[in-house]
């Protein structure tokens, strides 16, 4: 059995008075030299963190053309549900890889893309061919079918993407959620 | 060995009595009665969302492709799945009210007054932080509320100017909602959010020992930075009761409540959703924010919007500035609320408010009744005895939609104006230019109905009269009679 430690009997504190203290260089030196090694520390792993975290910052620099489908999906003179593939996804976006937009021909190659999102808030606008308007179910904000505003809360008309044709498809430029500082 | 050895060996080495004990047993005002037992709930309510947000986060797949899907698999599949899910959002329910009615009471007694105006201002942190656990909460919730309300948050951040845009991006984790979105708002809600919640609690709690509980007002009695103190450990000493177990009692009485008012809720009411699945494609969708933020969603819709950028930018701001300031614009003086009648007339203004917007919120006036052109029938007193004309007429108003936004007998939108009775309200040609050329936050028609169509509105809206106004200006009846 090991002999047990007995704190009665071990010396007090008190009585043993001060040990042996550095000279105040040197404590000082040890300060500044563990201060310095742990900045330069988590200066070295903060970087690469800190650009991890700002990275969303990079895929949104530049949009892409995206195509909605071949030109004979939407007839002339009238405004069609399209759907594009946004540009920049990840495997597990499912659904949401998906943006709807309003695609309205007029005759021949002339297109016109809308923004599905009302430039209010953000809530997807739905169209009435009867009425030929925009509607959103949020606040209320109509718009005509040139985009232009209607009634209701929204500061300006539909946003609209840039349109091309490639290859009898029709093209947006896109990859970004239209805000009112920034139309997709 | 008896339990009391055991006891002992712990607290030889842990040393809790010796720390905890004076802190259970810190002194209270003997007037701390019912009124101070909101705090305690609130925090017990909190420690309940961890326990079942553990819970959850078991079977919960924090993907945009799977979200839903292991929602629905709570609901339908898990063995008691569906009652997590209920207590989870009952539990944020209730834990949002009990902390309005802490703070609320916190105002209404003087509590922030000297010298617990760091309490306060932790407990304004702890508000904010909680709502923020109640916005990403419903995010998490991924369904179609879920994918367009963050689209109606980023456009408000967006409106900021300078870093809006830049600001949109990075909550999103992308310049668009996705993947990467949902990931964030699952991180800021289980790790960062709860993070921050817990180290704030600490520091509330700390400063409550420190500063000690506020005792019940008197009128009269004011609050002087020089003598409080002393006067409050004075009164403490003389008059005052340990927190465990005198005052502990009401607590645990009302922590009780609360737990079987949640049992309650989650039983009788079930979980919140998810609400449709969140692909973008399904447009017919009518988002809606859950009820902490309809007073938000109603003030969106009301606002003049020459000054919505400026209010979505400086109120929340200004908010919080105000309720940071407040122990320090009125840090003593008179703590009752019946001598500070300013404070008592603000606070009813702001509940008032709140109430009328949530109120509002849920009856949505404002918003067009997207299938009311469609799915409600025109009442039959207004079709009976009609004339081909004014029926035509009947048939242009349901098909252009008109009732999304105007209201027959009760059914349609109630953007515009009811057109009940509207016959005796506007002349022919007057129907006619509001029809053409809309205005008054109608869209102009002019454009979309042939003259032919206008007539018959006009002659349909003509005939739609009050009960008692039987003849029009020709002097022949538009009212059938019965």
């Amino acid at each position: 059995m090991p002999e047990r430690f007995d704190y009665r009997q071990a010396p007090d504190p008190a009585q043993l008075g001060p040990g042996p203290t550095p000279e105040p260089s040197r404590r000082g030196f040890l300060f500044w030299m563990g201060a310095t090694i742990n900045a330069i520390a988590a200066l070295l792993i903060s970087i690469p963190v800190i650009g991890y975290l700002l990275s969303p910052f990079k895929i949104g620099g530049s949009q892409q053309w995206v195509s909605l489908g071949k030109l004979s999906d939407f007839p002339e003179r009238q405004t069609r549900l399209g759907k594009y593939v946004n540009p920049f996804t990840t495997p597990w976006d499912g659904y949401t890889a998906n943006t709807p937009c309003w695609v309205k021909r007029e005759t021949g190659d002339t297109f016109t893309v809308f923004a599905i999102n009302c430039t209010h808030l953000g809530c997807p606008v739905r169209w009435f061919p009867e009425s030929s308007l925009f509607m959103c179910p949020c606040h209320g904000g109509v718009y005509y079918a040139d985009g232009s505003h209607a009634a209701g809360p929204p500061p300006r008309g539909l946003y609209t993407y840039e349109t091309r044709i490639r290859n009898g498809a029709l093209e947006v430029k896109a990859g970004r959620l239209p805000t009112l500082q920034q139309t997709p | 060995m008896n339990p009391k050895a055991i006891l002992d060996w712990f607290e030889a080495r842990l040393g809790l009595q010796a720390t905890l004990g004076p802190t259970l047993s810190h002194t209270v005002p003997q007037s701390a009665k019912w009124w101070y037992v909101f705090g305690s709930m609130t925090m017990l309510l909190f420690m309940t969302q961890i326990m079942t947000g553990i819970c959850l986060a078991l079977v919960y797949v924090p993907s945009a492709d799977e979200a839903f899907a292991s929602l629905e698999y709570l609901n339908y599949d898990q063995q008691m799945g569906w009652f997590l899910r209920a207590l989870h959002v009952w539990g944020s329910h209730l834990m949002i009210a009990m902390m309005t009615i802490h703070m609320i009471q916190v105002f209404l007694f003087g509590a922030f007054k000297y010298p617990r105006e760091l309490t306060w201002i932790v407990g304004v942190l702890l508000f904010f932080c909680t709502l923020g656990m109640g916005f990403t909460g419903q995010v998490l919730r991924w369904d179609q509320d879920a994918y367009w309300g963050m689209g109606v948050g980023m456009s408000m951040a967006g409106r900021l100017p300078v870093i809006g845009p830049g600001l949109v991006q990075f909550v999103l984790g992308g310049p668009i909602i996705g993947g990467e979105s949902l990931s964030r708002f699952f991180t800021l809600h289980v790790f960062v959010i709860p993070g921050s919640l817990i180290a704030l609690i600490g520091v509330h709690l700390l400063l409550v020992i420190k500063c000690g509980v506020n005792e019940h007002p008197t009128p009269g009695v004011l609050v002087d930075k020089a003598t409080y103190r002393e006067n409050y450990e004075r009164e403490v000493h003389k008059r005052g009761m340990p927190f465990f177990p005198n005052a502990a009692g009401r607590d645990m009485i009302a922590c009780g409540t609360t737990l079987t008012l949640l049992f309650v809720c989650a039983v009788l009411f079930g979980p919140a959703g998810p609400n449709g699945e969140p692909n973008p494609m399904l447009i017919d969708t009518a988002p809606r924010p859950d009820i902490w933020f309809q007073s938000l969603f109603a003030v969106l819709a009301l606002l003049p919007p020459y000054m919505e950028t400026f209010l979505i930018l400086t109120f929340p701001g200004l908010a919080i500035a105000v309720l940071f300031l407040l122990p320090f614009l009125s840090g003593d003086g008179e703590k009752h609320w019946r001598r500070r009648p300013i404070s008592v007339l603000l606070l009813s203004i702001l509940c008032i408010s709140l109430g009328s917007l949530t109120y509002l919120a849920y009856q949505a006036p404002w918003s067009p009744v997207m299938n009311a052109w469609r799915a409600m029938p025109t009442p039959v007193q207004y079709v009976k005895g009609r004339s081909p004309l004014q029926l035509q007429g009947a048939l242009i108003v349901q098909n252009k939609q008109c009732r999304n936004c105007h209201a027959l007998d009760g059914l349609g939108g109630r953007r515009g104006p009811a057109l009940d009775g509207v016959g005796g309200r506007l002349n022919g040609d007057q129907i006619i230019r509001q029809v053409i050329q809309g205005g008054g936050n109608m869209p102009a028609y002019g454009k979309h109905l042939s003259p032919a169509d206008t007539t018959a509105v006009a002659a349909f809206l003509l005939s739609l009269h009050n009960n008692w106004e039987h003849e029009d200006a020709a002097g022949y009846s538009t009212v059938p009679r019965n």
